[in-house]
């Protein structure tokens, strides 16, 4: 096995690692968090008690009867009454089959229009996520954040609800936006907009994926949702907001970033760096993960991807940019500067 | 020796292209299998480094393409090719030397496929295979992600494989039509030809769709055409659509061999007639319809309007109805009989089970909502393992016992067949039962690795494990061929003391297969013999 890939597996932590968030780490789509999975959920609940009961019933009479009417020993070698069939049963066994239909029918076609055609209210936060080969952009149009792989909404709670309205596109192929526990997956394709919302009643990380095959890396397209009470939203969003720290201490480490190839492909506002091809760096050290949600973001491990993205996260678009060691201390202590 | 292998290749016989057809499927389905125990391997543990991500994909996409294009429809064609003339009583097929051409540019296109491994170039850069996934989602396969020429050797495959399965299925049907024995109506055909009849113009119906969808890519890839490409104003979605529309009939193609083999399996070794034989055709018939207009359910997720999704949901539910039937007709075939639990009526009593709850499953993906959640997840990986694992393999391996000693003369052995089928049970469930709940706990498919710490460690090694059962299943079924055709019992003419015209004649049959074209009375022409006092056309 080639090193690169040891390397990878030495820097890889758990899903759980957190900062002292709260982060709900198995997205089990039968502990829904928010109203679209509860539609999901109250659906699913019919559909399996209807299910269950057809598998007891069928699977019951087809163990009875390979039971009932095995061949024994002690039998007449007579073949049995030999029965061509019954019309009655047939009708029987063909009624009842339409009539769940139209039950299970109907109970899709209620939820489906709960979740799809919800009027969003005037006060819905509005964020675009783009996807991209392979991490997550998000935008805050009426806020002016840019963020990547980590989406920050506050809280829903029943004196204040709270819904995120997600307008979803791609810049590159085909991606799928999905944390189980808030809203079943809706696809991410470029040259169409999609919609979802979500409306979290609990506070900390959900976790999710990238659902929809979209090349090497489709494995590590991870989404994080932070769901935090308003007023810790608005103090995030408040810091988003502003322009990226200014250390006069760093003038150095931040000249040397500025001169490298990373700022053909990174933001980092209020700077020269404007590239908008890989994620916004303005606020890097305000996430927890890096290579969307692959490592936590831990100096070294800021390090080692500077160092070279591909012996953690082979495939990714972020060429190794062969830095020598000063520029890597340099351009690491700058990024480590941007709160 | 050169002169015999001569024969196999010239060869116009309807059986030995059947044969052909139906060993070069098990060849594959070995491939395809070792192919799924490499990613199952690395799956069985989290942040696994054995398989890179980019041999992995090419893993995925190959297996699911070998799956579908080289094991089912050449296990399709093999079938329809072996038994339909003898079911009916004819000679041969009514186009012999199209019969060879379909299979010989059928192995071709499956050639061309792993070639790709020393010629083509994917998504990662080097030479090698197809890595864009099996249904190969624009625009991931324009050249701006996918450059070189590994996705074009996916293409070319497929075209040509379907060219293939175009010709057996003309030649299916005009044999039904046209060459059935003397007194041999519609109404008198073993339902195994009917359901032949049925995926025969289903093939006509579903493979046009996806032949242009290929051609249109390929026209994006080397001519600048825009159907797929969206950066130019193409439609990804439309893609979907394409390929869809072939790909939900292509289920039920791959699924009605199955349902034709348990069709003919489970009367005769319950002793009765098929019960509800015009129900059974009709319940056919009608999957058959219905199939054509529920692709969509594979795109709930692509941001379809409401009236859409409902439309789809409720339609893929109607599948359900004329799938239910069969279900409760091989029921009441099996009620009142005397059951004889051979191993090809095991394999055809797991797939009654395993099938049901993979129709269950099926159901629950058409509830557009719950589709939602785990479509592209595990859910969907382990519920299509239970119908074309649980459901098709359990049939066709059920079928190959069955009509394996038509087809050589020698019986294959009881005790390893029941070892075969024990085995594959136990490795089965392990397998694909965890699955579904790794779904259900956000699991998206298609991932070369994950994370520990989501709750899906113990499942995937659970899943793991199950392979090794499979494997060791499918070891037994190859011992098992390989001693029967040295030193098998000889199998006469009629082993299991069937009604079809096949058991009328010599096991093997001569190249002929009736020294006098046989006459029939009703759709069970041997009962009649046997039973001089009491035969079947008595009561048509």
């Amino acid at each position: 096995m080639n090193c690169s890939l040891r390397i990878a597996g030495a820097l890889f932590a758990t899903a759980e690692f957190s900062f002292g968030q709260n982060v709900h780490s198995v997205a089990n789509i039968f502990r829904p968090q928010a109203t679209p999975a509860d539609s999901v959920y109250n659906v699913s609940m019919l559909m399996l008690a209807i299910c269950a009961a057809i598998f007891v019933v069928v699977g019951g009479l087809l163990t009875f009867t390979i039971v009932r009417f095995r061949r024994r020993k002690a039998d007449d070698p007579r073949e049995p009454a030999q029965v061509y069939g019954s019309n009655r049963i047939e009708i029987a066994w063909t009624v009842i089959p339409v009539l769940i239909v139209l039950v299970l029918g109907m109970a899709t076609a209620r939820a489906v229009v709960e979740v799809q055609d919800k009027r969003m209210p005037a006060d819905a936060l509005k964020v675009t996520v783009i996807g991209h080969q392979w991490w997550w952009e998000f935008r805050y149009p009426d806020l002016g954040i840019v963020t990547a792989n980590e989406l920050h909404v506050p809280l829903s709670t029943a004196a204040k609800p709270a819904v995120a309205a997600l307008r979803l596109e791609s810049a590159d192929v085909a991606h799928s936006f999905w944390v189980p526990q808030l809203a079943g997956k809706t696809d991410v394709i470029p040259g169409i907009t999609n919609n979802m919302w979500i409306d979290p009643r609990q506070a900390g990380v959900f976790l999710g994926n990238c659902a929809e095959y979209c090349g090497m890396q489709h494995a590590n397209m991870l989404i994080r949702i932070i769901v935090e009470p308003p007023a810790e939203f608005e103090r995030w969003a408040a810091e988003q907001k502003l322009d990226a720290a200014v250390d006069p201490h760093l003038a150095e480490a931040r000249g040397m970033f500025l001169s490298l190839n990373c700022i053909n492909c990174h933001t980092v506002s209020g700077t020269e760096a404007k590239g908008t091809f890989g994620p916004d760096l303005s606020h890097l050290m305000s996430r927890t993960t890096l290579g969307s949600g692959m490592i936590p973001n831990t100096q070294e491990n800021l390090r080692a991807w500077i160092k070279d993205p591909q012996a953690i996260k082979r495939g990714n678009l972020m060429p190794n940019l062969q830095l020598n060691s000063r520029e890597l201390d340099e351009v690491a202590k700058y990024l480590s500067s941007l709160k | 020796m050169p002169s015999r292998l001569h024969e196999w290749i010239v060869t116009v016989d309807h059986k030995r292209l059947g044969i052909l057809y139906i060993a070069t499927s098990l060849f594959f389905f070995a491939v395809a299998g070792v192919l799924a125990a490499l990613m199952r391997l690395q799956l069985a543990f989290p942040n696994a480094t054995f398989v890179p991500p980019e041999v992995f994909n090419r893993l995925m996409t190959m297996h699911g393409t070998t799956m579908v294009f080289l094991v089912g429809m050449p296990f399709f064609a093999g079938l329809a090719n072996y038994l339909t003339p003898l079911m009916i009583g004819s000679r041969d097929m009514a186009f012999p030397r199209l019969n060879a051409f379909g299979y010989w540019i059928f192995l071709f296109g499956g050639m061309l496929l792993y070639f790709s491994y020393v010629a083509g170039e994917g998504l990662a850069g080097h030479g090698t295979a197809p890595d864009v996934g099996w249904f190969a989602y624009a625009p991931l396969t324009e050249r701006a992600f996918s450059r070189g020429a590994s996705t074009d050797y996916w293409i070319l495959s497929i075209i040509l494989t379907g060219i293939g399965t175009t010709a057996s299925a003309i030649n299916v049907i005009a044999t039904i039509v046209s060459m059935r024995c003397k007194g041999m109506t519609l109404a008198r055909m073993p339902l195994f030809v009917w359901l032949m009849l049925v995926v025969s113009s289903m093939v006509l119906f579903a493979l046009p769709p996806l032949t242009a969808g290929q051609v249109m890519l390929l026209l994006d890839r080397y001519l600048g055409a825009h159907f797929f490409d969206t950066q130019a104003g193409g439609s990804a979605v439309l893609w979907q659509h394409f390929f869809w529309v072939f790909g939900h009939p292509e289920v039920y193609i791959l699924m009605l061999p199955g349902f034709a083999c348990a069709s003919e399996i489970i009367p005769v070794f319950s002793r009765k007639p098929m019960f509800g034989r015009p129900a059974m055709i009709g319940a056919t018939i009608g999957i058959g319809m219905l199939s054509s207009g529920v692709w969509a359910h594979h795109m709930f997720s692509v941001g379809m309007t409401a009236s859409s999704n409902i439309y789809f949901a409720v339609a893929s539910m109607a599948v359900g109805i004329p799938t239910g039937i069969k279900i409760f007709n091989w029921l009441g075939t099996m009620y009142g009989g005397k059951i004889r639990f051979d191993t090809p009526m095991l394999f055809c009593i797991g797939f009654l089970f395993q099938f049901l709850i993979a129709g269950l499953t099926g159901i629950m993906l058409a509830v557009a909502p719950f589709d939602w959640q785990v479509t592209d997840s595990y859910f969907v990986v382990a519920h299509f393992h239970y119908v074309l694992l649980g459901g098709l393999l359990f049939t066709l391996f059920g079928g190959l016992y069955y009509w394996f000693p038509k087809a050589t003369g020698k019986m294959l052995s009881e005790t390893l067949g029941k070892w075969h089928f024990w085995l594959l049970v136990i490795g089965f469930h392990l397998t694909f039962d965890t699955l579904h709940f790794a779904g259900i706990l956000g699991m998206p498919r298609r991932i070369y690795t994950y994370a520990p710490g989501r709750g899906w460690e113990t499942l995937n090694l659970i899943a793991s494990i199950g392979v090794i059962f499979q494997a060791a299943g499918v070891a037994c079924l190859v011992w098992n061929i390989i001693r029967s055709l040295r030193k098998g019992k000889p199998a006469g003419s009629d082993p299991w003391d069937a009604w079809t015209l096949e058991w009328a004649t010599a096991s093997p049959p001569p190249e002929y297969n009736f020294a006098v074209l046989p006459e029939v009375r009703s759709s069970r022409p041997l009962w009649d013999l046997k039973h001089p006092e009491d035969p079947d056309w008595r009561y048509e």
